[in-house]
């Protein structure tokens, strides 16, 4: 094929572009992978049964602004890095933000409890669920927004966009087990949830290059 | 003739809109400044330079199922040069994984080559379209070969309008895959 024929067949009859498609299609995913943890974290764990209790919804909405402030900031980045050379208008250290706020916070409420406490302030109960629960719920959300990146953006750098899909889909996930986690402490949060967040970032970076060719 | 920066982006613009001429001219000036830069990098590493035609139509048909990725209020030449040099890694990581070693350009190096648009790659079309399910390869060959509008397609094939627009789309990204992947040789 010459390319002078593809030239021509290519600019024949061309439609005007829609500019919004590649924010669209990422925030319908984004939209979509929410709904789909949702329903998992509902159907498997369901809220926890102590909401009337005070101070509970306090802590829960820290849970889930946490993960929202994750997955809007990791949202807006990926709007800049699925486009080809967006990698270099974005500082993926930004990213960091939420979670250094979050171990700021954990930071404070440890110095003004008695060392005795801090234990049980960073295990807390249900550690185990909390590391197990994150990166389940995060499957359908991250299975999503791979496939939207891959029909309506072209990232040039797969690792970096791997690691932001890995991201949002965290944070959304962390959104949906909030919603059944009992450990009300600013480290635990801290440190579970960051890290299993963290752990999806990393494995969305891992996975990135292979998933998202185009 | 060397484009600049400012003369591409214009005309980019006009082409998002939907004025043919302008894409036309890109296309064209693209496929220039693409065809110098992978003769460029191929001779630098010591490859074919027939290798070079197929990723100037591979990188053609990326820029141009993925024109919507191009924001408007940002540079033209970066987004190209970034398509460019992905599809380049992409390239060589297929054919030979220890080549894939490419830099990044200065936004200012990016030559063109004045060599006559008619360079023929190894892709066959008539090959591409042929792979292509039936609805879509009409539709290809109604409105972007013969230039039917979408309508005068639309009535031809029975199919609606927006039947036409959507195979025709989803045609050339099957083709563009196809080329990216070499089954079109």
């Amino acid at each position: 094929m010459r390319t002078n024929e593809l030239i021509e067949m290519l600019s024949t009859n061309i439609e005007p572009t829609d500019h919004g498609r590649l924010k669209r299609g990422l925030g319908l995913a984004a939209a979509l992978g929410a709904g789909a943890a949702l329903c998992v974290a509902l159907l498997s764990l369901g809220v926890r049964p102590d909401l009337d209790h005070p101070g509970v919804l306090g802590f829960l909405l820290l849970k889930v602004a946490f993960g929202a402030g994750i997955v809007l900031l990791a949202g807006w980045l990926l709007t800049k890095v699925a486009r080809p050379g967006g990698e270099t208008r974005i500082r993926a250290w930004v990213a960091a933000a939420p979670f250094l706020g979050v171990m700021l916070l954990a930071a404070l409420s440890l110095a003004s409890a008695p060392s005795s406490h801090w234990d049980r302030m960073l295990v807390g109960h249900m550690w185990l669920e909390c590391l197990v629960s994150i990166p389940i719920i995060g499957v359908v959300p991250f299975a999503v927004l791979v496939w939207a990146v891959r029909r309506f953006a072209a990232p040039t750098d797969l690792v970096r966009t791997g690691a932001l899909v890995g991201l949002a889909a965290g944070g959304i996930s962390a959104m949906g087990y909030a919603l059944h986690c009992m450990d009300d402490s600013v480290p635990f949060v801290a440190l579970w949830y960051g890290g299993t967040i963290a752990f999806c970032t990393l494995a969305g970076a891992l996975l990135g290059p292979r998933l998202l060719r185009w | 003739m060397i484009a600049s920066e400012a003369e591409l982006r214009g005309l980019m613009r006009a082409s998002l809109g939907g004025d043919a001429a302008a894409y036309r001219a890109v296309l064209d000036r693209l496929s220039r400044h693409l065809r110098a830069y992978y003769r460029g990098k191929l001779a630098r590493i010591g490859r074919s330079q027939s290798e070079a035609e197929d990723l100037v139509q591979d990188t053609l048909m990326a820029i141009h199922t993925r024109r919507h990725t191009y924001d408007v209020n940002q540079p033209f030449t970066p987004w190209v040069q970034a398509i460019a040099r992905y599809k380049l890694i992409v390239h060589l990581r297929h054919t030979r994984p220890s080549m894939a070693d490419v830099p990044i350009e200065d936004a200012g190096d990016f030559p063109a080559q004045d060599d006559h648009a008619g360079t023929e790659s190894a892709h066959d079309l008539d090959r591409l379209l042929a792979k292509l399910p039936e609805k879509m390869r009409r539709a290809i060959r109604y409105v972007k070969r013969d230039g039917l509008s979408v309508a005068e397609a639309a009535s031809r094939t029975g199919m609606s309008e927006s039947a036409i627009k959507v195979s025709v789309h989803r045609g050339l990204k099957a083709m563009a895959s196809a080329i990216s992947q070499g089954r079109a040789r």
